[in-house]
């Protein structure tokens, strides 16, 4: 069973659906209600961010396979300004807008793998995971 | 598939290569005139002519529809979104017909009629189809404004004297946080009370965003010199609000509605005392 699937986000309605389709991935998958918790605001948070710094983008939600583990994968893509620094992105409080800066540091750490790629003048693509227990 | 068939198919592709303009042109005053809605005829032209060349396509190669259904199921969720009624939706569709048999009839030739036939049922299918999208569509919107609906419905309400809240229930985004928050504002100054206590039991997530809001809010709260509590922070949030590495700093949070009424009630000076006879007897300390 490999189910994946490839959602909008271009207005805040869409951060809202990204959310709720994730939710329910993520109690398919069998994430503990902790987990779940964790994931869906992780999706908030990035879809979020693609929204307001790259004017949109899309995510691709899939179920992962590791042996019998199994997990939910996540991939963020958008065709924004990209990210100069990503090492300073990824510090606790770092914002260019007026947010509290821990979007993609607390992203980070509510799940099991997180790897960014950014391109200045071309993208961005954060791909996340998180492995039921 | 027949000998028959087939050639009757095949005339069928030629007619709709060779007067592509004349059908197409009179496909769209059959579906200008089958509505009474206003219509974008510029872009509905452009819609027609999009499903007629997917069709050509999807005839092309052996009959694959998936791209046609895709500009289809489109069509009906624009439709069911502007207020078309189904019938108007798939008349469009089913209009193609009509305005083919036209060029069909002029031709004459058995193939082109026998191939008519084919072809009335592919569009007879599609139309279905569209009908079916149309309804997928219509249920859509019929859920999302509930959702909105439920969404406007959050009540400041008014726990004692002095003592307001806002029980928060689904999913918060920006947009309602703030909607909230300005309402509880109004209500701290319009009762003129000095508590509230902020309840997120029913809500599943709370990202940087929502954080901020409820942060902003307290931090307002206290510029009007009122105090707010934040209660029904259930452990799952808890744990994700820590690691996300979101300080609430001297906020009061409470375990429940209840603690925090509890809370709010002691430090405005009322004391809940337990009678003799287990009723809840109330009196207020003299400062
Ligand atoms: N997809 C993106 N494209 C371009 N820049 C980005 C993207 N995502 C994040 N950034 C940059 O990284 C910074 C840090 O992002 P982060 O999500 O941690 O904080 P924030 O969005 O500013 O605030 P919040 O705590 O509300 O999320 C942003 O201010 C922005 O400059
Ligand atoms: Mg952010």
């Amino acid at each position: 069973m490999t189910t994946a699937e490839e959602l909008p986000i271009n207005v805040n309605g869409d951060v809202v659906l990204v959310r709720q389709r994730v939710r329910t991935v993520a109690v398919n998958v069998g994430l503990s209600l902790v987990d779940q918790t964790k994931v869906v605001t992780a999706a908030s948070e990035l879809a979020r961010n693609a929204l307001v710094y790259a004017g949109g983008g899309q995510v691709r939600v899939e179920v992962v396979h590791n042996g019998v583990r199994q997990g939910l994968r996540m991939t963020f893509s958008d065709n924004g300004p990209g990210i100069p620094d990503i090492e300073q992105a990824l510090t606790d409080g770092w914002t260019t807008g007026n947010g509290l800066g821990l979007g993609l540091s607390g992203s980070r750490r509510l799940v099991d793998e997180f790897a960014l790629e950014s391109t200045p003048g071309e993208g961005t693509l954060i791909t996340v995971t998180k492995w039921a227990r | 598939m027949s000998v028959h068939t087939d050639a009757g198919r095949r005339r069928i592709e030629e007619l709709l290569q060779e007067h592509e303009g004349r059908v197409l042109k009179r496909w769209l005053e059959i579906a200008v005139s089958s509505t009474s809605n206003q219509v974008d005829r510029g872009g509905l032209a452009d819609q027609l002519r999009e499903l007629y060349q997917s069709l050509r396509q999807s005839f092309g190669s052996s009959g694959d529809l998936s791209d046609l259904r895709g500009l289809l199921a489109e069509l009906s969720r624009d439709r069911a979104r502007q207020g078309f009624t189904p019938t108007e939706t798939a008349v469009v569709v089913f209009g193609l017909k009509e305005a083919l048999y036209e060029t069909v009839e002029e031709d004459g030739s058995p193939d082109a009629l026998r191939g008519f036939i084919w072809f009335s049922r592919v569009i007879d299918d599609l139309g279905l189809f569209t009908v079916e999208s149309y309804a997928t569509a219509r249920e859509k919107i019929i859920i999302d404004q509930a959702e909105q609906l439920l969404e406007l419905s959050t009540p400041v309400v008014k726990l004692w004297d002095g003592i307001v809240a806002v029980p928060l229930v689904g999913t918060l985004d920006s947009a309602r946080t703030q909607v909230v928050m300005e309402k509880l504002l109004q209500t701290l100054v319009d009762t003129g009370s000095e508590h509230a206590v902020i309840d997120i039991t029913g809500v599943p997530a709370v990202d940087t965003e929502v954080a901020q809001h409820l942060l902003k809010t307290v931090v307002a709260a206290r510029l009007m010199g009122a105090e707010c509590v934040i209660s029904g922070i259930r452990p799952q949030i808890a744990h994700t609000i820590v690691t996300l590495g979101i300080e609430f700093g001297d906020i009061v949070t409470k375990a429940t509605l209840a603690d925090a009424l509890a809370h709010t009630l002691r430090a405005s000076g009322v004391r809940v005392v337990k009678g003799g006879e287990s009723r809840i007897a109330v009196r207020t300390v003299e400062a």
